[in-house]
């Protein structure tokens, strides 16, 4: 097969496992990982990119309220003279204020994109796609209220079509609309009230993005921090280069007939006024309940949640520890026997499962210190597993696949169900052994492998960003590393172990890596002198 | 090794990134109103007069009302709605009736639309009917007025400045 020809398939047979839009998202992501590398590479950050904006643009905002004077004429007076008497200092700040803001609203749509595109919002992740709903809104409307304060002319437009816009709503009255239209209503006290809730708004988006998080163990709130100083930096550059300034002041007079728009917060306000406040409401709306509706749209089967066995389960948290998602809480006995109905062993604390938080990853058997094959007990059972792929059937498949091992540098392939092919690698002298997710691979389980047989072990993992359960690869390197518990026993021959992470894409890799490792195996059982023991071989694609 | 081409590619998306941003923040321009439009707006609040007249309470009745409700005038809440017309250069542009506000329609009326008109002198007239017992209009204007592109002209209704306003 030409090498073309094999990347070609490598191309279609990602897109079918992620979707045309998916697909497109995933190349973009490979190519940027080419210029700022896996680790800094902004599409894989795009959330915590938005939390750092939400902070340059508070940082930003703050200096300019020290300022700004709140009220009619006072407002728009005190910003111009900020723009012109600090052009360096409060102008910037003035254009890092409104730049992050855009920047802020700019990521979150792509954010909610990328998931989208990778399927990221049914199942056990409903809670921090629906919570991130409201985000849009309330960032919009702090915009929206930004913009007001400033009492230029766009503000004008703003405040008298956002009024409309919400005039438009049943038991509303008209008369808000006054606020912006008639000059005895636009008033100093109207503008402290617009500065409360510009800030209150923020202050409720803050919240709500904690809320967003709160599914996730270990979220990631702040971006890479080269990303994060780089972005940091192309935004004051902009600050600097296109400085913010007003449009004329505000005349309740004038109708402006041509205005420097800001399309990021501003977008609905000309649907609003080419249909109708009614129609724009409609649109919204509609948009708004099906981004809600979407998790719970296109009927995909969710998977068993983790089951814990009283019996087995020692109460050491490291299930606790290492699930991503926070869907494991570690209860008094009394307590878990309470919620799993299940008697609890009364002189410790046992591992209770959270079933709608609960991705299946099964991250959490392979931290369990019971997951161990060497047991001798009759049935093999863990403290806790997955009902749909058990601690005994992970053994009894090894050892089929063991089974099926012949000839010389034999290799035992673990890979999983999101990162690049594994099974097709099965041939002679190779078999492949596919989890949920790499994390749910006890360190044990490779130590077994060897001694039943296999020469080399081979685990196949996603490329850096690339887990679909966010730390299955992280806590396998550090568990193969002997940095995080379950750690692989120092008496495991190193070179026999080899980590290879992946992006789904770079199949042809994974097949050359393996050709080379048991090459390299076949050298180590020519000449047994040349062996070393070091750490287990690892290679980041 | 340094890879100038990295860094040359980080700092081309950085770029296009803040430009991105840049561009957005501020364009393309829109175009609330037309080349050489004006806007027209009624906005007001008015409180129509009472649906009844007041009835004058006679001391028997007085005598059996508690100490602190002996009102002399009993006055029904209701008030009537508010009808608005508008013509523009003897046509009709707006005629509605917006009703009182509050569950007792004892509030005041409360009003709003807009309409964008070309530049140029128009005749307004605007005549107003705040009350139901009487025929005709309560408060009537017209004025020849000159209207500039851009011009933002508010018909509103106060009680206090002799109704009708046209600004």
């Amino acid at each position: 097969m030409s090498a073309a020809r094999a990347a070609a398939n490598d191309a279609l047979g990602a897109m079918a496992s992620r979707g045309t839009a998916g697909y497109v998202f995933h190349v973009l992501e490979r190519s940027f990982d080419g210029f700022f590398g896996a680790a800094a590479n902004p599409l894989r950050q795009l959330g915590a990119l938005a939390f750092l904006c939400f902070w340059l643009a508070a940082a930003s905002g703050a200096y300019v309220y020290a300022f700004f004077d709140i009220g009619v004429t006072g407002a728009y007076d005190s910003l111009e003279s900020l723009a012109r008497a600090q052009p360096y200092a409060g102008g910037a700040m003035r254009s890092l204020h409104r730049y992050a803001s855009d920047a802020f609203i700019a990521l979150t749509l792509l954010h909610v994109v990328r998931e989208w595109a990778y399927g990221r919002f049914s199942g056990f992740r409903w809670f921090s796609w629906l919570s991130g709903v409201p985000l849009v809104w309330l960032a919009v409307a702090s915009g929206m209220v930004g913009y007001w304060l400033v009492w230029d002319e766009l503000a004008q437009y703003v405040a008298a079509t956002l009024m409309e816009f919400i005039a438009a709503l049943p038991g509303v009255d008209a008369a808000m609309i006054r606020n912006a239209v008639a000059g005895e209503n636009v008033t100093d006290r109207l503008f402290a009230l617009l500065m409360f809730a510009h800030i209150a708004v923020s202050l409720l988006l803050l919240l709500g993005m904690w809320v967003h998080l709160q599914r996730l163990a270990r979220p990631r709130s702040c971006p890479q921090w080269r990303l994060g100083l780089g972005t940091a930096a192309a935004l004051a550059v902009l600050a600097l280069a296109v400085p913010a300034m007003s449009q004329g002041r505000a005349d309740l007079a004038r109708a402006s007939q041509e205005l420097s728009f800001d399309w990021f917060y501003l977008f609905a306000l000309p649907l609003s006024q080419l249909a109708s406040p009614a129609a724009a409401w409609a649109v919204l709306a509609a948009g708004t309940l099906a981004l809600s509706a979407l998790p719970w749209l296109g009927g995909r089967k969710r998977l068993p949640a983790a089951r814990v066995d009283p019996t087995q389960c020692n109460g050491c948290g490291r299930c606790f520890e290492d699930c991503p998602y926070q869907a494991i809480t570690m209860a008094a006995p009394a307590e878990a026997s309470a919620l799993t109905g299940a008697a609890a062993p009364a002189a410790r604390n046992i591992a209770v499962v959270c079933a709608e938080a609960c991705s299946a990853c099964g991250i959490c058997a392979g931290a369990c210190p019971s997951s161990t094959p060497f047991r001798s007990i009759g049935m093999l059972r863990s403290g806790i597993e997955l009902p749909q792929f058990p601690v005994a059937e992970l053994r009894a498949r090894l050892e089929q696949q063991l089974a099926t091992l012949h000839g010389t540098a034999t290799v035992i392939v673990f890979g999983c169900t999101r990162g690049p092919r594994t099974n097709t690698l099965a041939g002679p002298g190779v078999a492949s052994l596919v989890l949920p997710c790499l994390g749910m691979l006890p360190p044990s389980f490779v130590e077994y492998a060897l001694k039943r047989g296999a020469h080399g072990a081979l685990l196949a993992g996603c490329g850096q960003g690339d887990c679909e359960f966010r730390l299955g690869d992280q806590w396998t390197r550090a568990r193969l590393a002997g940095l995080r518990e379950p750690h692989l026993r120092s008496g495991v021959p190193r070179e026999r172990v080899y980590a290879i992470w992946l992006h789904r894409d770079q199949e042809r890799s994974l097949v050359k890596e393996l050709d080379a490792f048991r090459g390299r195996l076949l050298g180590a059982t020519r000449n047994p002198a040349a062996r070393t023991h070091r750490r287990p071989g690892t290679n980041h694609g | 090794m340094v890879s100038w081409g990295r860094y040359a590619g980080q700092a081309a998306l950085y770029a296009l990134f803040a430009a991105a941003i840049g561009y957005c923040s501020t364009s393309p321009q829109y175009r609330p109103l037309e080349q050489g439009q004006a806007l027209l707006r009624l906005s007001f609040k008015h409180a129509g007069k009472l649906v009844a007249e007041c009835r004058k309470r006679s001391p028997e009745e007085l005598a059996r009302l508690p100490a602190n409700m002996r009102a002399e005038l009993d006055c029904p809440r209701e008030r009537s709605p508010v009808r608005v017309r508008v013509e523009l250069d003897g046509g009709l542009l707006h005629d509605r009736t917006f009703p009182p506000a509050g569950l007792s329609r004892d509030g005041a009326a409360t009003g709003y639309w807009k309409l964008p008109l070309a530049a140029g002198t128009h005749l307004i007239k605007v005549q107003v009917s705040d009350d139901v017992r009487a025929e005709g209009y309560t408060y009537e204007r017209e004025a020849r007025v000159e209207i500039r592109p851009g011009q933002a002209v508010l018909i509103d209704i106060s009680e206090q400045k002799g109704g009708v306003q046209i600004r």
